[in-house]
């Protein structure tokens, strides 16, 4: 018998650890990963001819960083990695793949899905000038093109992102007019009994927070947005200030030539949704998830899923999960598998469960910000609808969930599939009906899920 | 005009000469076609329908709105593409099918 095939989707934290697992096991996994080089999001590396050091690129993660990534280099004669190659769809047993214009037609017996997660994103008026981009964006920006968006930016939206970026701005010799968090104090100290499952981070978070102060960056909480205006020197309009509104409701103008925007992350789900593996409603995130069993096992055999695409827990999460899937997936092969690492594995991830959940709680999704956007404001970036195209579609044209108003307003229609729009819209259309948002439903996977160049050559058996 | 973008560190790269919309931009290699064209200007393409420039925005390759064409009709996703010596970029969307 043919050894088993087991592909790998992603080389994150989650990805190489599931291939590490595999190939230790005496199989040859195939990795793929749209991205140039191995790393995923948080440990993204820089390219080649780029010289700064790790822990200037990491800072206290440069130690997990380094180690993904020399565990990978060393994993790559036991591996089929396969670099800038996508995954894009799913034919009955078959993963189809492109890289460079070749398509490819996998056929797989285990699947393991570490596709990460993108910026969880609440548009506001004014969020499609230029200079605005995801805080997500922000860092990579400087990450990976040591560029900074902008001299003077505002960093914008909630969680640990918001507070980690803009202090990582600051290093770069770039301070940030402000940090608008909307998120209260209140609020994140009922997030605070599980942050603090996980001390370390929470004292770091807490340290950027107070280098931000010292610095003299302005940080406010319980904020809300009103718009980002423009400012016009040249031909282009451009991000040239955030109007927002403090706890009491005063509104103030904070002048900037950029603007980093995020509220969270967002699990990347569409390969589970092709592969029709079972997805429910997550009321801690107000998100569709895949469903998955303690081991990243889904509904549909031979499925497994690892890491930030299963839900938010995190880097060193991601690592721990994506071996314990790989461990599930070799199990359920019926290869050995040692019981008592999976069960270290299991108990690894249990904090992180609770500081997820702390989070949640501490930096929550403002999703009534979304039922308060005015009519005129661009909800879905690509196809330019905005929240009155919604509310019209919501109301006189009775969509009872997004997908529906998608079909009749194009929401969530165009190139990015609902990435950006996706979680917003359906807020505003639960808002407009007066209905609970998971019966709001979720904007539905479809292939390609990300396009395809128009020429495609090879095999698509 | 000024850019968006600022470097603010690896700035000792090797240049790159790339053309966008018949003018010369210098790159330097290592950069995405978006670093490249925010370093030097502050747009990468307009909206389809509003006609508005937009200048990308994760970054990421989530978003799709950072797409550019060569200049021969190749749609690149400038975010996840590096520049290349002679590249030839349009901004516009090309009045043409692809050859
Ligand atoms: C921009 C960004 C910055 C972050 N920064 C931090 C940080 O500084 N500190 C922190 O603690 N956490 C950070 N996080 C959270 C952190 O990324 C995660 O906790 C961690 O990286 C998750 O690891 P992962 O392996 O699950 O996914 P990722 O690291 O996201 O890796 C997923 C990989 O899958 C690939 N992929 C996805 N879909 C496909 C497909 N269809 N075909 C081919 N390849 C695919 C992607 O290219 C990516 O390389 C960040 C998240 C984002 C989005």
């Amino acid at each position: 018998m043919d050894a088993p095939v087991i592909v790998i989707i992603g080389a994150g934290p989650a990805g190489t650890r599931a291939a590490q697992t595999v190939a230790c096991a005496g199989l040859r996994p195939i990795v793929l990963d749209e991205n140039q080089r191995q790393g995923g999001q948080i440990y993204r590396r820089q390219p080649e001819n780029f010289t700064r050091p790790a822990t200037k690129l990491y800072g206290a993660s440069a130690a997990s960083a380094t180690a993904l990534h020399n565990d990978f280099e060393a994993l790559r004669p036991s591996i089929d990695y396969r670099p800038e190659t996508q995954a894009w769809g799913v034919s009955d047993d078959l993963l189809l793949t492109e890289c460079r214009g070749h398509a490819d037609a996998l056929r797989f017996d285990g699947l393991i899905i570490a596709s990460g997660a993108t910026d969880r994103i609440m548009p506001c008026p004014g969020w499609t000038l230029p200079g605005v981009f995801s805080l997500g964006g922000s860092q990579i920006a400087l990450k990976a093109q040591a560029c900074t968006i902008g001299q003077a930016p505002v960093f914008m939206g909630t969680g640990p992102l918001l507070y980690l970026v803009a202090w990582q701005y600051l290093q770069a010799g770039v301070k940030p007019r402000a940090v608008l968090d909307t998120s209260s104090l209140t609020t994140r100290l009922r997030g605070l009994g599980g942050l603090r499952r996980r001390p370390a981070v929470l004292v770091q978070g807490l340290r950027y927070m107070a280098d931000l102060a010292r610095a003299g960056v302005r940080l406010r909480s319980g904020i809300r947005p009103v718009r980002i205006e423009a400012r016009q020197d040249g031909e282009t309009p451009c991000a040239g200030a955030v109007v927002w509104q403090d706890g009491r409701g005063r509104t103030h103008r904070t002048d900037c030539d950029a603007v980093g925007m995020g509220y969270g992350l967002r699990s990347e789900t569409q390969l589970a949704d092709l592969l029709k593996c079972d997805f429910a409603f997550d009321a801690l995130s107000r998100q569709w998830l895949p469903v998955t069993d303690r081991d990243g096992a889904t509904s549909r055999a031979g499925v497994y899923l690892a890491g930030d695409g299963a839900g938010i827990r995190g880097a060193d999460a991601a690592e721990s999960a994506g071996a314990l899937a790989a461990l599930r997936c070799l199990q359920d092969m019926g290869r050995p598998v040692l019981e008592s690492e999976m069960t270290r594995l299991r108990a690894a991830l249990e904090p992180m469960n609770a500081f997820r959940h702390g989070l949640e709680t501490g930096f929550p999704w403002p999703w009534r910000h979304a039922a308060a956007l005015p009519d005129e404001t661009v909800v879905c970036r690509c196809e330019n609808v905005t929240a009155g195209d919604i509310r019209r579609a919501a109301g006189p044209l009775d969509s009872p969930e997004i997908n529906r108003a998608k079909a009749f307003v194009r929401v969530g229609m165009g190139r990015c599939q609902g990435r950006m729009c996706g979680l917003a819209g359906a807020e505003i259309l639960a808002a407009a009906r007066g209905i609970a948002i998971e019966e709001a439903g979720r904007i539905r996977g479809a292939a390609p899920i990300k396009p395809l160049p128009a020429k495609i050559r090879g095999v698509v058996t | 005009m000024t850019g968006l973008f600022r470097r603010v560190a690896e700035t000792g790269r090797p240049e790159i000469a790339i053309t966008v919309d018949g003018h010369a931009v210098t790159a330097l290699e290592g950069d995405t076609i978006l670093t490249a064209l925010l370093v030097a200007g502050d747009r990468l393409r307009f909206n389809e329908f509003d006609k508005m420039p937009r200048a990308g925005f994760c970054l990421m390759g989530a978003c799709q709105d950072c797409r550019v064409w060569t200049e021969d009709g190749h749609e690149l996703r400038a975010c996840s593409t590096s520049v290349t010596p002679g590249l030839r970029i349009v901004t516009k969307e090309v009045p043409w099918t692809r050859p």
